[in-house]
């Protein structure tokens, strides 16, 4: 096996396992979602226009709540020490981590979103628009989540520091998203053009992202 | 083989920790470092890790592997034990063995260690000790020619020492190098000594000096 399946391996196993981080962003996205339609009343006109809204912040505030733990429980137990003298590169390495938090908490955010888009009086094809921008969108959410998350590595505290980092950055693809969501429900604008942005945004979030955080890593490790 | 050492400075939190320092180990050589708390035997170690960068001085290796670094050399056996408690005490192993070597094959280092019949269990419910011989385990599991090892036995029961100890023996007898920041003699003969104090001292802060005050003058 290589070094970096071993790692990606490793990752998804502690995640799913007890006191792991695998369910709790897609819980926290449920609850999100679920509580909505109470709050803003059985007005299904309103829910249905701010539906794919809804659901995107609840990924987006679901993608960065185990962010926090991906680099510091490696960094406290001395694991990220033995990772900086492993013959695989950081920002390799990196990237197996992101792959492998995406898989465990944003994928089954992807699979609850059309169940919990019942909630929000979606159909079908709203539906099939709105998880394929999921789908499409989340991996730039952790990639771009893994620079805080690298930067924080060393603060005890470090989740809030790493919303505020993080939030920022992750703002055009929340606009893109959402934008995308809302054309494949009620148009005008074609599908297409703010999902080739989208598209667009995960592609360059998964190659600065890695380099970005590698960096970040070696420079805390200092 | 040889890992040499010259000058070596290290600066942490802006204090000169030490300056100063030179070594020369050869294949089949251990070096013993000492000094007291904080004289910095754990930053030369993590020095040579690749970890921290010297603030100063030169490190090289001859006979190595030409196109690896020191850092992809070394096993690190630093104060933490890198042990994930979710995982069993063999994924634990498996995973830094396929990580080092893309190697699979641990039960004969879980054996060596003493922890083979607890292979299954949780590393949560580990002891101190038992976690420090699953991290020792990785040493054997995975063949690297330099070992760093930071107090290595300071966990371990008298029978544990004893086979670490052992295990030493082992690798410099084939050739390999250690590094040991330590307290205790291990056991071991042909030690090459590197004291840090000395190097401290003559870089010595005053609130370093001060530590030492209140001893110097106690009954």
């Amino acid at each position: 096996m290589s070094p970096l399946a071993a790692l990606l391996l490793r990752d998804m196993r502690i995640a799913v396992r007890v006191g792991g981080g695998a369910l709790i962003g897609v819980l926290f996205f449920l609850a999100v979602v679920s509580v909505t339609p109470f709050a803003v009343g059985p007005d299904l006109a309103l829910l249905k226009r701010i539906g794919p809204a809804i659901l995107w912040l609840a990924a987006l505030l679901a993608s960065l709540l185990a962010l926090d733990r991906l680099f510091a429980s490696d960094h406290e137990d001395g694991s990220l020490d033995l990772i900086l003298t492993g013959r695989a590169p950081l920002e390799l390495v990196v990237a197996a981590k992101g792959i492998a938090h995406w898989l465990t908490t944003a994928l089954p955010l992807v699979v609850a979103a059309p169940l919990i888009a019942l909630l929000l009086d979606l159909d079908g094809s709203a539906e099939a628009g709105l998880v394929l921008t999921l789908l499409v969108g989340t991996p730039a959410l952790t990639f771009i989540g893994l620079i805080g998350a690298a930067i924080a590595v060393t603060l005890r505290r470090g989740g809030l520091l790493l919303a505020i980092i993080v939030l920022p950055l992750t703002v055009p693809v929340l606009i893109f998203g959402v934008a995308a969501a809302n054309a494949a429900i009620a148009g005008p604008v074609p599908f297409g053009t703010p999902f080739t942005v989208l598209c667009a945004l995960t592609l360059a979030s998964l190659v600065i992202g890695p380099f970005a955080a590698a960096a970040a890593l070696r420079l805390d490790m200092e | 083989m040889r890992l040499s050492a010259v000058d070596l400075a290290c600066r942490r939190g802006g204090r000169d920790v030490f300056s100063g320092v030179s070594f020369n180990v050869g294949a089949g050589e251990l070096l013993a470092i000492t000094g007291r708390n904080g004289a910095g035997k754990s930053s030369l170690l993590r020095i040579v890790a690749g970890l921290i960068r010297p603030v100063g001085g030169r490190l090289w290796l001859e006979g190595g592997e030409p196109e690896l670094s020191i850092a992809e050399q070394v096993h690190y056996l630093g104060h933490q034990d890198p042990v994930k408690p979710s995982l069993s005490v063999l994924e634990n192993l498996q995973f830094w063995a396929a990580f080092f070597a893309g190697a699979i094959k641990v039960d004969d280092a879980l054996e060596l260690v003493g922890l083979g019949a607890i292979a299954t269990l949780p590393a949560g419910y580990l002891s101190a000790g038992q976690r420090r011989r699953l991290s020792i385990a990785r040493l054997i599991a995975v063949k690297r020619p330099i070992w760093l090892l930071d107090e290595p036995t300071s966990t371990l029961d008298a029978a544990a020492q004893h086979r670490v100890a052992e295990f030493m023996r082992t690798h410099l007898s084939e050739g390999g190098l250690v590094l040991a920041a330590t307290h205790s003699a291990l056991g071991l003969s042909s030690i090459q000594e590197l004291s840090l104090d000395r190097s401290v001292r003559s870089h010595a802060h005053s609130d370093v000096a001060g530590m030492e005050q209140p001893a110097a003058v106690a009954p």
